[in-house]
C-alpha cells in the first residue's frame, strides 16, 4: 500500500464512521417514534418512487426552476456511480477500474462530465436566483439565516465539486488518459489551447479536492437541510396514498366511543390492568409517528407549500413550511430528556397558526415529495381539543350544536325537510 | 309555458314502510336542508332527480351532521359519535349508493365511513349530473339563459384537490353553451374559497385580508357573470366576497344544479 492509499483509506473510513455515527444518532430518534403501517399498495408505492422522486414529476410545477433541479439530480444520479469508481481506486491504488465496462464506461464517464456542466450552469442561475431576482417564497419570518447559509454553502459546495470532476477529467486526458470519453474536457482543452506537459499531479490535486469534499458534503447533508438528497426517496415511498381529503381513522377513538355508547360498559368502571388510553393527537414529538419525522427530514424548505398556501396568501401567521422546520428542530433535541415541551408554544408552531389552516389541501399538492401538512395539522389539533379541551369559542357552539341538534348551526333537527314544502317544478317532456 | 307540478319528496322511512328500496339516496347535508341560499340548490337537484324519473329518497329528520367540521377541528370523538349513529341508520335501510351535493359529505361519506362499517357507492352531484348529460337524460338547448354567457368553475378542495374531481363540473358548465373562462389559479391549483376545515363556523385569524376577497377578485378577474360552484361552503364564502365588492347585482354565484334546472326550463 503506499502512503496516498492509507491516507485516503483512513480518511474514507473516519468519514463514513462519522457518517453512520450521525446515522445511528438519527435512527434512534426514529426508533422513538409511534409505529404507523405503510407497506401496502407496493407496487404503486415503487410507481410513485419513480415517477415523483427519480422523475422529478412535481417539480415541473415550477418548470423552469424544476427543470434545473431535475437536471441537477439526475446529474447526481450519474455522477455518483463516478464518485463510487474513485473510492475503489483510491482505496485499491488503481486508476479508473471501472474501465473495464468499455463504451459503457464511456457513457457513463461523457454524461457525468456533461452533467457536471450543466449543473454548474444551474447553480449559479439558482446563486443569481437567490441573491439577485429574490423569490418572494425565499423569504419569510421562519427563513432564518442559517437557512439561507445553508444553501448557500451547499451551492457553492456544489460548484467545487463540479469544478474540481471536470478538472480532474481534464488533467487525465492531457497526460494521455485513455479509457472513457470526454467531450467537454476536449472542448475546454481545445479552447483554451492547452496542451503536453505534467498534468498529472493537476489532475490528482482535483481528484483530491473532488473526493474529499464528496465526504465531506456526505456528513453535512444530516445536519442541513439538504438531507432531502437522501431522505426524499423513502418519504416518496412511504407517503399516502389515499385521497388527499381522507383523514385517519383515529382506532383509540373507536373503541372508547364504542364503550360509550355500549349502555353494558358506558358507566363500568375501568378493568383492572388496563393500560391506559393513550393521548390523542399531537402534543410532543412523543406522539409523532415515523412518518412525521421522515416528513420533517425531508422538508427542504423550498416554500412551495406557503406560496399557495391560502391563509398565508392573505397574511395569516400559517406557512405550512414553518411546521416541519419546527417539527425537526424539536425532534432533532431529542427532548423526551428534558421532559417533553409542547410542539406548540409561543416559540414554536403556535395556535394561530394551526387554527388558521382550510384544510385546502393546496401545499400538499404541490410539495414535491409529497409531504402530508394537513394530517399534522388535525392531529395538532386533536391534541388541543380532546386532551386540553380548547379550541376557539366559535367551534366549541359548534361542536355543542352537532351534539344537540345533529348539525353545526342552530337548527332543530324536526326542520330537517323544511327545504322541500311547496317544491314545484315545471313539467318538461324527458325525450 | 308548461305546467307545472309539485314534487312530494320521498324519505327513506315511508319507503321503507311501503317495502320499496330507492335506486340512491340524496344525501342533503346540514347546508342543503338548513342554509336559506343551498336549499335552492337542494331543491334545484331535487327538481333534477325528479325530471329523470330515477328512484330516490332523502332521510329527513333522520339525517345528521357527517362529523366532517368536528374531524377537521380536533374532535374525533364527536366525529366519530356522529360516523357511528349516520352508519346505522344507512346500513338499517340497506343503502348502496349516495349522492350528495356537498363535497364535504362525500369525502366523509366516501372516504371515511368505511373505516368505521359504512361503505356505499357515494357520488357527488356535479359527477352525477355530468352522468346524466352524458346519458341523454338532461337536454339542453343551445339557445338557454346561459348561451355564450363568461362563467367561471370555482373548484372545491374537497372535490378537486381533495378527491381529483376536477372534469366533472367543467363538464356541466360545458352543457351549458356558455363561455367557460378559467381563474388564474385553477384545478389542482385551485385556492381555497376559505371555508374548509371548519373555518366556515368561526372568525378568520387576524390577516391583511380574507380568503374568501382574495377569491372572488379572482373570479371576477375573469370577467365572468355567473361563477359556478359546487360546494355549500364555497358558495357562502363567494357571495359573501361578491357583496364586498359590491358586485352581487352584477354577478351571480351559482350552484351546477341550479344552472342545470334553469337551462333546462325545470325551475319555475
Amino acid at each position: 500500500m503506499t502512503t496516498a492509499q492509507i491516507i485516503f483509506t483512513a480518511f474514507t473510513l473516519a468519514a463514513f464512521g462519522f457518517f453512520a455515527y450521525t446515522a445511528m444518532k438519527i435512527w434512534g430518534l426514529f426508533k422513538l417514534t409511534k409505529p404507523l403501517e405503510r407497506m401496502d399498495k407496493i407496487g404503486q408505492r415503487i410507481s410513485t418512487t419513480i415517477l415523483v422522486a427519480f422523475g422529478q414529476q412535481k417539480m415541473f410545477k415550477r418548470p423552469v426552476a424544476g427543470l434545473l433541479h431535475a437536471l441537477v439530480w439526475w446529474g447526481f444520479l450519474v455522477i455518483t456511480v463516478g464518485t463510487v469508481e474513485m473510492i475503489i481506486d483510491g482505496i485499491a491504488g488503481s486508476e479508473r477500474i471501472l474501465g473495464f465496462l468499455g463504451p459503457v464506461y464511456g457513457v457513463i464517464t461523457a454524461s457525468g462530465e456533461l452533467f457536471a456542466g450543466i449543473i454548474i450552469l444551474a447553480c449559479i442561475i439558482f446563486l443569481v436566483r437567490r441573491y439577485m431576482v429574490k423569490p418572494k417564497r425565499f423569504i419569510a419570518p421562519e427563513m432564518k439565516p442559517s437557512s439561507k447559509m445553508d444553501a448557500t454553502l451547499i451551492l457553492f459546495m456544489i460548484l467545487v465539486l463540479m469544478a474540481s470532476l471536470l478538472g480532474l477529467n481534464m488533467g487525465y486526458v492531457l497526460s494521455q488518459g485513455a479509457v472513457g470519453s470526454y467531450p467537454l474536457s476536449h472542448m475546454l482543452i481545445d479552447s483554451a489551447g492547452l496542451s503536453g506537459g505534467d498534468w498529472h499531479t493537476f489532475e490528482a490535486v482535483n481528484w483530491w479536492i473532488h473526493i474529499c469534499l464528496v465526504l465531506v458534503f456526505l456528513n453535512i447533508l444530516p445536519y442541513s437541510k439538504h438531507f432531502h438528497v437522501i431522505m426524499a426517496v423513502p418519504n416518496v415511498f412511504f407517503a399516502r396514498l389515499e385521497p388527499k381529503a381522507k383523514l385517519d381513522n383515529m382506532a383509540s377513538v373507536t373503541k372508547e366511543v364504542k364503550l360509550m355508547m355500549d349502555p353494558e360498559t358506558a358507566f363500568a368502571p375501568p378493568a383492572e390492568g388496563e393500560a391506559p388510553p393513550e393521548r390523542f393527537g399531537i402534543k410532543t414529538t412523543d406522539d409523532i409517528t415515523w412518518k412525521h419525522l421522515l416528513d420533517a427530514y425531508t422538508c427542504t424548505e423550498c416554500g412551495r407549500c406557503t406560496a399557495v398556501c391560502p391563509a398565508n396568501n392573505t397574511g395569516k401567521k400559517l406557512s405550512p413550511r414553518k411546521l416541519f422546520i419546527d417539527l425537526r428542530a424539536a425532534a432533532t433535541k431529542g427532548e423526551r430528556v428534558e421532559g417533553g415541551k409542547p410542539l406548540s408554544a409561543p416559540d414554536r408552531i403556535t395556535e394561530e397558526e394551526l387554527w388558521a389552516c382550510t384544510t385546502c389541501m393546496a401545499c400538499m399538492e404541490e410539495c414535491p415529495v409529497n409531504i402530508d401538512h394537513v394530517p399534522l395539522i388535525i392531529d395538532m389539533r386533536r391534541s388541543f381539543v380532546m386532551e386540553d379541551s380548547k379550541a376557539p369559542n366559535e367551534l366549541t357552539m359548534m361542536f355543542n350544536n352537532i351534539e344537540n341538534n345533529g348539525a353545526p348551526w342552530q337548527f332543530s333537527a324536526s326542520d330537517r325537510m323544511k327545504w322541500a314544502e311547496d317544491l314545484e317544478v315545471r313539467m318538461i317532456n324527458r325525450s | 309555458m308548461s305546467e307545472t307540478k309539485t314534487i312530494k319528496v320521498p324519505t327513506m322511512a315511508e319507503m321503507a314502510a311501503n317495502g320499496e328500496q330507492p335506486e340512491i339516496l340524496f344525501w342533503v347535508g346540514c347546508a342543503g336542508a338548513f342554509d336559506d341560499r343551498y336549499k335552492k340548490v337542494t331543491r334545484a337537484f331535487t327538481m333534477i332527480l325528479d325530471h329523470v324519473g330515477i328512484k330516490y329518497a332523502v332521510l329527513g329528520t333522520e339525517e345528521s351532521c357527517t362529523g366532517d367540521p368536528a374531524k377537521r377541528a380536533g374532535n374525533e370523538f364527536l366525529f366519530q359519535m356522529q360516523a357511528i349513529q349516520n352508519i346505522e341508520v344507512l346500513n338499517a335501510y340497506q343503502v348502496k349508493k349516495i349522492v350528495t351535493a356537498c363535497p364535504h359529505c362525500f369525502n366523509t361519506l366516501k372516504n371515511e365511513y368505511p373505516d368505521l362499517g359504512g361503505h356505499y357507492e357515494v357520488i357527488h352531484h356535479a359527477t352525477f349530473l355530468q352522468q346524466l348529460l352524458d346519458e341523454g337524460k338532461i337536454r339542453i338547448k343551445e339557445d338557454n339563459a346561459y348561451h355564450k354567457m363568461p362563467m367561471t368553475y370555482h373548484d372545491s378542495c374537497y372535490l378537486g384537490r381533495g378527491n381529483g374531481i376536477f372534469e366533472a363540473p367543467r363538464a356541466v358548465v360545458g352543457a351549458l353553451h356558455a363561455e367557460a373562462r378559467e381563474m388564474k389559479r385553477c384545478r389542482t391549483k385551485g385556492m381555497c374559497c376559505g371555508a374548509g376545515g371548519a373555518q366556515m363556523f368561526k372568525e378568520e385569524e387576524a390577516g391583511t385580508t380574507r380568503v374568501n376577497f382574495e377569491r372572488i377578485e379572482q373570479a371576477l378577474e375573469t370577467g365572468a357573470d355567473v361563477v359556478a360552484t359546487a360546494c355549500p361552503f364555497c358558495m357562502t364564502m363567494l357571495t359573501d366576497g361578491l357583496k364586498e365588492k359590491e358586485q352581487e347585482d352584477k354577478v351571480e354565484v351559482a350552484d351546477l344544479a341550479e344552472l342545470i334546472a334553469s337551462a333546462t326550463g325545470l325551475q319555475p
